[in-house]
């Protein structure tokens, strides 16, 4: 039936806005600061892997690492320049240097690779199993067992590592974190790090289903995993991962039930339906203030 | 001619009644019976975590008792909120200080008359006549409360640069504007010094004198406890242990055990 | 104790003072770019600018009384544009022979699309008011991108026989001789262009008429009672509600004034000129501003928007200039090292004020 099918491709989409949204929620959980300029950094990764295909002509998996290197790179130095100097000011402040932070990646953009798209090359073979009586393409096969592998590695990584636990513990308190002995600076970059590498994994994946590489590409996508992200409960890892894959969900119903112009807005309003529902997210906690 | 002026006769401002509150497993106050009448200031004492600021956050309507009533002015005040209490006439000061940091000294005691001294908003826009009567009328009142408890020297400070002791006193006077019946002060004298708390003692009195509001009191303090309280409740583990006098109170050996172990 | 009073600033008078400057900077660059219209000294660039330049000052009036004033992070005040002006592109369209005198059709169609505004800005209003910080930012960001999209699928014109509107173009019938007002992506065209650059500046006066005497007023202490801390605003009797909703009524009634007044300067317009960037463009300029403050936002938003144009020789790389000259000044006003030393500046000038006086 249609139905399952297109169940499969939101699975598919959603899976690529929650390994998007498990970059914004980190960083919020560790930083406290909103990366605006996330969905940017993914532009980059698609941009890089499309040069590494077509101009050098790596193979996909060398591609993909390209990708990786070259994001997680980019996060981590504009962490340094931009946002540590600001880990006193309002978050605000930080918000708004994360917007010309976004600016700058995609006018550098315009400038180094020209505003017109560039169609990204199709790697993934177009075959596709039957999962009972809907098709499912490799590619979004791909896409979903790529998530999947995500949030196993990440959720042991997080529960499991030295690394991981400091960076719990950075989350719930910087300061005691310090005087644990915890380097907070480096955990900060490692947060960013893994964010910005995942946005490369995002990229690929993105890029590969919507074939066409420009300039504001990660911008919609960027906006939406962000939304997805709050959905879920801002700050927490599963709940990205569950906000981002129901989003897509929402979103590929949305354009096949209803209509496809009007597929964003009926997001967006589900979206505000369910945080009226419950404020902090679906997995989000809610903060309690001593009075 | 028969004397029936006795205080049992005269109803309390505040009769708690069975009080009782559950945080999941935790129960922090239970089976608490207290009054407090018109005019009297009444402190309520106990080791920390005895759970006095949370019975403060009961009576204001912070949190919702799980058991028990509390009688306010002679209503129960069951299902109102906590801008309702206030209205009601119950105005409260902070553990934790609270001012309106970025507001200077005098606004934070005008903020205090919003519902003393209305006017709509469409008012403030088109500055009708109302506003400028009104806005005098505030100004008034709000130079009267800071000069009863000292701040008039520190009228157009930013609140959140005034010294801790003249923060304490401030969010009273904030308190005060709102034109309560009844004025909970949570530990008005923490982190003062022995000068500032004797003025404290002073200003606290004067202020029932003049506003004749029934004032009930969080302390550890014991000099101000036993100086100006009327009558004193004492709690731990969220029950009342003892009630009296502070004579009584001082040489009850509960209370001191409570305080100093066994 | 007694010197304290020294060290510390602001009179009411030097707020009254602080006040009096915004209008006199707006009326004052009034009068000087009067004189150069003309006298012909204006580049033709500078004038096309003039409206568009009034619009946002406006619209980033009201974002600043729910940003600094209020404390919400408001991310869809563009939306709120575009509710002001498609339903001033509409109004003016439909009253173009009723009411002829381009002036006043133009102050007619300001005042419905404010309205209207206002009315989407009360019922978006409702559900944002339950919701605190980032998850309110959220959802103003997401009603931003719906109003987008219903902009987007709105078909409206008239005929004789009446208005019509719809949101699927196949249903949508318009008779020979009707006019089309909105047609769904192309947004509006045809619009009669009567926008003029001195009612911007009279809204510009009315906007900071409206909201400093909001701010200055019982309700405006109450909205910053309630940004300042919450908790203790609601133990006084203020209903935290009731401020969000009149922050959020007002900021939106300018901005929809604002967007009628931007919407008929030009004679095409598509919804997606008012998306997210719009609405982080306008956050932009309130935050460099000066939160709270009214003359720092007129200023930033005047010269955040020549800027780009300014830099117009720099062709290609004048948005890369941008955005590093943003990050730059956001960097050099946030660091502590930088703002200790102002602050010493700032109290020693106080400090020599107030014994002299």
């Amino acid at each position: 039936m249609q139905f399952l099918s297109y169940l499969i491709n939101g699975l598919g989409l959603g899976s690529v806005y929650a390994i998007i949204a498990l970059g914004y929620t980190m960083v919020y959980g560790i930083a406290k600061m909103l990366n605006f300029a996330h969905g940017d950094v993914i532009m980059v990764g698609a941009y890089i892997a499309f040069f590494s295909l077509t101009r050098f002509g790596l193979p996909f998996p060398a591609a993909v690492l390209a990708a990786v290197l070259v994001c997680t790179t980019l996060g981590v130095v504009i962490e340094r320049l931009a946002y540590k100097p600001l880990r006193q000011a309002t978050s605000l402040a930080v918000l708004i240097t994360a917007i010309g932070v976004s600016y700058f990646l995609q006018n550098g953009a315009q400038i180094l690779w020209s505003s017109s798209s560039k169609v990204f090359p199709s790697v993934i073979s177009a075959g596709s199993i039957s999962l009972g009586s809907a098709s499912v393409s490799y590619l979004t096969l791909l896409t979903i067992v790529t998530c999947i592998v995500v949030m196993i590695c990440l959720t042991a990584f997080i529960n499991k590592t030295k690394t991981g636990s400091a960076m719990r513990a950075c989350s719930e308190d910087k300061g005691a974190s310090m005087l644990m002995g915890i380097n907070v600076n480096r955990i900060i970059s490692i947060t960013f790090a893994i964010g910005s590498g995942l946005a490369a994994i995002a990229s690929v994946l993105l890029a590969s289903t919507y074939p066409s590489v420009y300039p504001t590409m990660g911008s919609m996508p960027g906006i939406k995993a962000f939304t997805a992200a709050v959905f879920g409960g801002i700050g927490s890892i599963p709940g990205a991962f569950i906000g981002g894959l129901i989003l897509g969900i929402i979103e590929i119903f949305a354009k096949a039930y209803i209509s496809t112009q009007l597929s964003d807005a009926i997001v967006f309003a589900v979206l505000i339906i369910i945080l009226l529902i419950k404020p902090t997210g679906l997995l989000g906690k809610k903060i309690n203030v001593k009075v | 001619m028969a004397d029936n002026t006795d205080n049992n006769v005269k109803a309390p401002v505040l009769d708690v009644q069975e009080l009782g509150i559950d945080f999941g497993g935790l129960t922090a106050v239970n089976d608490l019976n207290m009054q407090v009448y018109d005019g009297e200031i009444v402190g309520l004492i106990g080791p920390n975590g005895a759970g006095k600021t949370t019975v403060f956050n009961l009576l204001t309507k912070v949190y919702n008792p799980t058991r028990g009533r509390i009688i306010f002015d002679g209503k129960d005040t069951a299902g109102k909120t906590v801008v309702d209490i206030n209205k009601a006439g119950i105005a409260r000061t902070f553990q934790n200080i609270r001012l309106f940091g970025n507001l200077t000294v005098l606004d934070n005691v005008k903020t205090g008359f919003h519902n003393v001294i209305p006017y709509s908003p469409i008012t403030a826009i088109l500055r009708l006549p109302k506003y400028y009567a009104s806005e005098r009328d505030i100004e008034e009142k709000a130079m009267d409360l800071l000069k009863i408890l000292e701040l008039d020297q520190f009228a157009y400070v930013t609140a959140s640069n005034l010294p801790y002791g003249a923060q304490r006193r401030l969010e009273i006077a904030r308190a005060l504007a709102t034109d309560p019946k009844l004025l909970l002060l949570d530990e008005p004298a923490a982190g003062m010094n022995p000068q500032e708390t004797a003025e404290l003692m002073d200003m606290i009195r004067f202020v029932r004198d003049h506003f004749k509001i029934a004032i009930l009191l969080i302390e550890h303090d014991m000099k101000l406890v036993m100086g100006i309280c009327e009558r004193i409740t004492v709690l731990n583990y969220g029950m009342m242990l003892a009630q009296g006098t502070p004579e009584e109170i001082q040489s009850n050996p509960d209370v001191i055990k409570a305080y100093l172990g066994d | 104790m007694k010197n304290i009073t020294s060290i510390f600033s602001l009179s009411g008078d030097k707020k009254k003072r602080g006040r009096l400057y915004s209008f006199a900077i707006v009326i004052a660059a009034y009068i000087i770019i009067e004189i150069l219209l003309n006298t012909g000294n204006l580049s033709s660039l500078f004038k096309s600018l003039l409206v568009p330049i009034t619009c946002y000052v406006v619209a980033s009036i009201g974002l600043n009384l729910n940003v600094g004033v209020s404390g919400e992070l408001n991310l869809g005040q563009a939306g709120f544009m575009s509710v002001g002006a498609f339903c001033g592109i509409c109004v003016s369209g439909i009253l173009a022979n009723t009411v002829t005198m381009p002036v006043i059709r133009l102050v007619i169609a300001m005042i419905c699309g404010a309205c209207l505004a206002a009315l989407f800005g009360f019922v978006i209003g409702i559900p944002v008011l339950k919701l605190q910080g980032d998850y309110l930012a959220i959802v103003t960001l997401a009603f931003g991108q719906i109003i987008k999209s219903i902009f987007m699928n709105a078909y409206i014109g008239f005929d004789e026989d009446g208005l019509h509107c719809s949101f699927v173009e196949a249903t949508f019938k318009l008779k020979q001789g009707g006019k089309m007002l909105l047609n769904g992506p192309m947004g509006a065209t045809g619009t009669q262009k009567i926008a003029s650059f001195s009612v911007g500046i009279v809204l510009i006066l009315i906007a900071l008429f409206i909201v400093y005497n909001l701010m200055f007023s019982r309700s405006g202490r109450a909205i910053m009672a309630a940004r300042d801390n919450r908790i203790a605003a609601e133990s006084i009797g203020i209903h935290i509600s009731s401020t969000k909703m009149l922050s959020f009524v007002v900021s939106a009634f300018l901005a929809g004034a604002a967007g009628a007044l931007y919407g008929l300067n030009y004679s095409t317009l598509v919804p997606n000129k008012f998306d997210f960037n719009t609405s982080i463009l306008i956050l932009v300029f309130v935050v460099l501003g000066g939160l709270g403050n009214m003359t720092g936002t007129i200023i930033s938003t005047v010269v955040l928007m020549l800027l780009p144009e300014l830099l117009r020789s720099l062709q290609d790389y004048r948005m890369l200039i941008y955005a590093v000259v943003l990050i730059m000044i956001m960097l050099v006003t946030n660091n502590e090292w930088l703002k200790t030393k102002v602050k010493v500046i700032t109290n020693r000038k106080a400090k020599g004020g107030a014994s002299n006086g």
